[in-house]
């Protein structure tokens, strides 16, 4: 059999180069079979909510048939969510403690970030690496003392808590990454801009922000995931209903109810990670571009 | 001359003031505070010591928590990392191929709340109405009560953490890998080099901080992570899954034991102080390199 196979592969060269793209076609087809094996596992999950989203609650409780299909699709679930005030409720709770989660991490993170990447003073170097430490600090190591502080300040039991606290979230790692887009900017760009004149407000606002652009979408993206799907802090400081965000508004009021509400509780969480999968659906590249900076460069 | 240095180092001060003043107030204060917290009794009135820690270590059911979270971040992490591996070479081999549409099919359990995901696998995981389970019954299998015993339930808890987590081992090898000089395989190749040796000498090597780096810090949220087992199983059964941040909030918010839920987060502080160390360490080290 050897011999065999050494007459066949021998005189022909050509026959090599061959079978060496075979090879790699054949590893093509099987990373595509992998890769089409993985996406299935991964989106069993979303697929699933989507589904069960659009049943009524007696076909859910019936449980005659593939769970996997609907056999009556639909949407009433989503449009008794969209007319319910609790939910409405949640979903304005979150709209707002975003919004102003986001504007006041990236104004924080953008100021530090340029001051400690091109101005400087003492001690700038050990902030640096302090801002990075913080960001390792994770939040459920410090949730039970600040929800002493919160009682201080009055503020258990009110959205305001989490406007606080978020920041305290997102701001380490963006002003970490604006400080990594910030550095690549070369220092004659601003060298002479001081040159002919300008401050340091017009440096950063008409050559740093434009030209650190992909940064700070990438941090934005960052600062919005964080304050949209936290739920550590909201379940810990907001007990009462109408302060409750969407996290917590799903998890703990919608399922208090009816047992068969499955339905109508998917819905409910399409309907809050729908933002993130629009945002992740346009901005992907900014954010992982932000996100492996460190990794690409290396 | 030298007043105008100093203006600007002022007014470089004033621009980090806000950072400053939130990681001191939010972040140091409040871990000296939990410090000062856990050495209070009950009642929070008198000063007790290291009691609460003695107290707790003491305790069966807090060992336990220590060692699952333990089993919980140390396998959870295994498993992402290598998935995460597997799935980046995969992405790799397909590169320029609709690339950005399977990357985007992957990194969906990413970009779910988890919170909410959790809640959609506590529904394919429910006793009576378990798609997983009719699926099993129908290829004629048993139904398996995924969180009904402790150690199907821990295994669920660690399944729904690589779920979330692989992708982001993904994207961070993937970049890693584009990284790695083509000229190197090439050579390798022509010296006759095995795929297998490739990988061992060449990849991995190459691959070797973002993967410690990844690793390391992967730990960290992993250790400390509640919400997965917060809404999948809320410790349960006979208290067989809780982790210290599940743990400490239903003994310091719910049972209202200030003083204890402190102690039980703040035994997460050496082995996080620990990693951190490692991550800064080896950041540091590549920030030099790039330098």
């Amino acid at each position: 059999m050897s011999a065999s196979a050494t007459a066949g592969n021998l005189p022909v060269p050509k026959a090599k180069v061959g079978s060496m793209e075979k090879q790699r076609r054949m590893a093509l087809w099987a990373s595509y079979i992998a890769l089409t094996f993985f996406v299935i596992i991964f989106l069993i999950p979303p697929f699933y909510m989507i589904i069960t989203s659009l049943k009524t609650s007696a076909e859910i409780s019936a449980q005659a048939g593939n769970p996997w299909i609907v056999q009556n699709p639909t949407f009433d679930n989503y449009w008794e969510l969209m007319t319910n005030a609790a939910f409405q409720r949640y979903f304005i709770n979150s709209v707002w403690v975003t919004a102003v989660t986001v504007t006041l991490s990236m104004t924080i993170a953008i100021l530090a970030a340029f001051s400690l990447s091109r101005m400087g003073f003492k001690g700038s170097q050990v902030l640096s690496t302090g801002v990075f430490l913080t960001y390792l600090v994770p939040p459920s190591l410090l949730f039970i003392p600040l929800f002493q502080i919160l009682g201080w300040l009055g503020l258990i039991n009110s959205t305001w808590a989490l406007v606080l606290l978020f920041p305290t979230l997102a701001v380490p790692f963006c002003t970490w990454i604006m400080i990594g887009y910030f550095s690549s900017i070369p220092k004659e760009l601003d060298e002479a801009a001081l040159i002919d004149g300008a401050s340091y407000p017009q440096i950063l606002i008409q050559i740093f922000i434009p030209v650190a652009l992909p940064g700070i979408i990438a941090a934005t993206i960052f600062a919005f995931t964080v304050a949209w799907g936290a739920f550590l802090y909201p379940l810990a400081y907001l007990y009462s209903a109408d302060q409750a965000t969407l996290t917590v508004g799903i998890v703990r009021e919608l399922i208090k109810g009816d047992v068969f509400a499955w339905g109508m509780i998917m819905a409910a969480c399409a309907m809050a990670a729908a933002p993130p999968i629009i945002i992740y659906t346009f901005l992907m590249d900014y954010y992982i571009a932000g996100l492996t900076a460190g990794a690409t460069k290396g | 001359m030298k007043q105008l240095a100093r203006r600007r180092s002022l007014a470089a001060l004033a621009l980090c003031s806000p950072l400053i003043l939130l990681i001191v107030c939010l972040k140091i204060y409040p871990t000296f505070y939990a410090v000062f917290l856990s050495m209070l009794d009950r009642k929070m009135n008198n000063f007790v010591g290291f009691d609460n820690f003695a107290f707790m270590i003491s305790r069966p059911s807090f060992q336990l928590v220590i060692f699952q979270s333990v089993l919980f971040a140390v396998t959870a992490v295994i498993l992402k990392a290598f998935l995460g591996f597997v799935l980046a070479h995969l992405m790799h081999n397909i590169r320029g191929r609709n690339e950005r549409v399977w990357r985007g099919l992957l990194l969906v359990p990413w970009v779910i709340p988890l919170s909410l995901s959790t809640l959609t696998w506590w529904w394919l995981f429910d006793p009576s109405y378990s798609a997983f389970n009719w699926t099993l019954n129908m290829l004629g299998f048993e139904d398996i009560a995924f969180l009904g015993t402790v150690w199907n339930a821990r295994l669920s808890v660690i399944a729904v953490n690589v779920w979330f987590g692989a992708p982001f081992f993904m994207i961070m090898y993937l970049a890693a890998l584009k990284s790695v000089p083509e000229q190197l395989y090439e050579a390798a190749s022509i010296d006759g080099a095995t795929a297998v040796q490739r990988l061992f000498f060449i990849t991995i090597p190459m691959m070797r901080n973002i993967i410690l780096i990844t690793v390391l810090y992967s730990l960290i949220v992993t250790f400390a992570d509640f919400d997965i087992v917060r809404i999948l199983t809320n410790g349960g059964p006979q208290d067989g899954t809780h982790l210290f941040a599940t743990y400490a909030f239903v003994v310091g918010i719910q049972s209202g034991n200030i003083p204890r839920g402190a102690t039980v987060s703040l035994f997460m502080f050496p082995i996080l102080a620990t990693l951190a160390f490692f991550v800064l360490r080896d950041v540091m080290k590549r920030n030099k390199e790039m330098a």
